[in-house]
């Protein structure tokens, strides 16, 4: 920006700085309970009053492709959101986020065909008149990797969420080896070429790391398993932030670096709290191919190490649940797999109606996104007041009559307190074996995400009701009901 | 390096450190909606697509900035909605 600034440049960039501050405004309010509605909204009418300033700086508008993208965009995103089912939020939100990583790519690659045509008068695409720079050439490639890793490995997590591709862990050997060659191909390629062209680079560079950075996207998420998920999933929403700020730079759009990077920043922290809360390094997380190992050398726990095993039908359950004063739900991945949420909260209001005092235990990491039991109990109108963090209620379990796991495994099992040598040791788990009666459903003995034995099934205190999740809480109520 | 670039980069990291400390502590029930939220928010380089599309350059990248309208749309519009459509749930069953 040279030279005296028109009127329409100073309206523009006054709606750009007040999207950005509402964009700031919308997700601080996000970050609490009574406030992230309106948040929400916020940052909705941020976006939009941003889209408006956008067009006041282009002035004249070529109107047919711009329409025609806009409502395209705006159908297929408007029917998709409002068709999926809160079971299908985790696949969901991976696919959206894979749709703004490759939108930033081509941004980039819009702004590339752009500059490579020096003699086109760089007016009314928001990029000022300056030539580009070595930073503008080297935010183009950096924004198409990043943009294109979060693409691919967005659909993998789609594919691996929604079981369109197994959710176990895919270990190719040497691929580490391979991923750490693609990254060099990518990323020092870029730099290399930037700084030796002084600018922009050619056609073939630009295809053939493009090509190289989608190939990097399937190779990383590959490996990872589906418990896995909910760091995976924050992590690219955190790249998708970041592509996006890179195709700021590379248009010189300040608006875009800014809500970029919040969102850069935010995904970042998700990720912390996520890995926190299964007591690993983001790189063991994400190199480790955690739990792929144990199976294959099949040492995890199978049916026949349990001794003593006992196991309950709905009958006897719900005999025992007629006495209780205190039940505490913990629910995990297979709720949701088999959509008991709705029939859990029967039981909870059967289980109140008696008198009895029932409350959720949510482990952070239980399902296959952040807050994923959190989203499907409140479907289901579970009252926010009967949720409970691990530590809030990691105390109560000694005190409460009974329990019931559906579909938990990993974070329910004993040994991360108590085996030094478990490979779950040192995770955060839900003590629910201090608790008087524990049921746990479950389809079989099967380990969970982690291959490990759980000694819980095993436990004196313990009964095992086999089964789908919905049928064997269906099986509970309706004998709680005929009682 | 021209100043539009440096102010950027000065941009670029206080926003960093500002969003970090805009969230500090999310209660888990949140994590879903936020993570839909900022992931709409991601979709900002809808702006750059417009510019590209309008830019009168070459007829590839208006298309290329066309497609990158879709896949940008798709995300803000099915981003904000389907976390209004979360949060809306999480308020209703408030008493």
């Amino acid at each position: 920006m040279t030279g005296p600034v028109s009127t329409q440049d100073l309206i523009a960039h006054a709606g750009y700085l007040a999207s950005v501050l509402l964009f700031m405004f919308g997700i601080m309010r996000m970050g609490k309970v009574r406030t992230a509605r309106s948040g929400n909204q916020m940052a909705a009418g941020a976006m939009v009053l941003a889209m408006i300033s956008q067009f006041v700086e282009m002035g004249q508008i070529e109107p047919w492709f711009i329409i025609a993208g806009l409502v395209v965009g705006s159908l297929v995103g408007i029917i998709v959101s409002i068709k999926v089912g809160m079971t299908e939020m985790p696949e969901m939100v991976a696919l959206f986020n894979g749709s703004g990583g490759i939108a930033s790519a081509l941004v980039a690659l819009a702004a590339y065909a752009f500059h490579r045509i020096p003699t086109v008068p760089l007016m009314n695409a928001g990029m000022g008149e300056a030539p580009p720079s070595i930073v503008n050439g080297l935010a183009v490639m950096l924004s198409i990797v990043i943009g294109c890793v979060t693409f691919t490995g967005s659909l993998i997590a789609f594919g691996k969420l929604s079981g369109k591709v197994s959710g176990s862990p895919v270990l190719l050997p040497g691929r580490h080896m391979i991923n750490a060659a693609l990254l060099i191909m990518a990323l020092g390629g870029s730099v290399m070429v930037v700084f030796t062209t002084g600018g922009m680079p050619g056609l073939g560079i630009v295809v053939a790391v493009t090509v190289v950075a989608l190939i990097l996207g399937v190779m990383l998420v590959i490996p990872i398993g589906g418990g896995d998920m909910p760091v995976v999933i924050s992590l690219l929403n955190s790249y998708s932030g970041l592509a996006a700020a890179m195709a700021g730079f590379a248009i010189n759009s300040q608006v875009l670096i800014v809500s970029g990077s919040l969102v850069g920043a935010a995904g970042l922290i998700l990720t912390q709290i996520m890995c926190k809360a299964m007591n690993r390094s983001l790189a063991n997380v994400l190199f480790g191919g955690f739990g792929a190992e144990d199976t294959s050398s099949g040492k995890g726990g199978g049916a026949d190490e349990y001794k003593n095993v006992k196991a309950a039908e709905g009958e006897e359950v719900a005999m025992i649940l007629e006495d209780v004063e205190s039940l505490i739900v913990v629910p995990g991945y297979g709720m949701a797999v088999s959509q008991a949420q709705h029939l859990v909260r029967e039981l909870g209001d059967i289980m109140e109606a008696r008198g009895c005092k029932v409350s959720y235990a949510i482990h952070p990491v239980a399902g296959r996104m952040p807050g994923h039991m959190n989203v499907l109990l409140a479907e289901a109108n579970v009252p926010y007041e009967q949720l409970f963090e691990l530590d809030q209620i990691n105390n109560d379990f000694k005190n409460t009559d009974a329990v019931l796991v559906i579909g938990a495994n990993d974070v329910v099992n004993p040994d991360a307190v108590d085996k030094k040598d478990s490979p779950l040791y040192g995770m955060p788990v839900l003590n629910v074996w201090e608790a008087r009666t524990c049921f746990v459903i479950k389809r079989s003995l099967s380990p969970g995400f982690a291959a490990v034995k759980n000694p819980l099934f095993e436990a004196d205190n313990t009964y095992m009701v086999f089964g789908d999740g919905r049928k064997a809480v269906e099986d509970i109520i309706n004998n709680l009901k005929s009682s | 390096m021209t100043g539009e670039v440096l102010i950027g980069f000065y941009t670029f990291i206080l926003a960093c450190v500002a969003g970090y400390q805009l969230i500090t502590k999310v209660p888990p029930t949140l994590h879903t909606p936020l993570m839909s939220g900022a992931n709409a928010i991601s979709g900002v380089t809808i702006l750059g697509a417009l510019a590209m599309t309008n830019g009168h350059g070459t007829i590839g990248a208006t298309i290329i900035g066309c497609l990158a309208v879709v896949f940008a749309m798709i995300n803000v519009a099915g981003g904000f909605m389907v976390t209004e459509r979360m949060l809306k749930m999480f308020a209703s069953k408030k008493k």
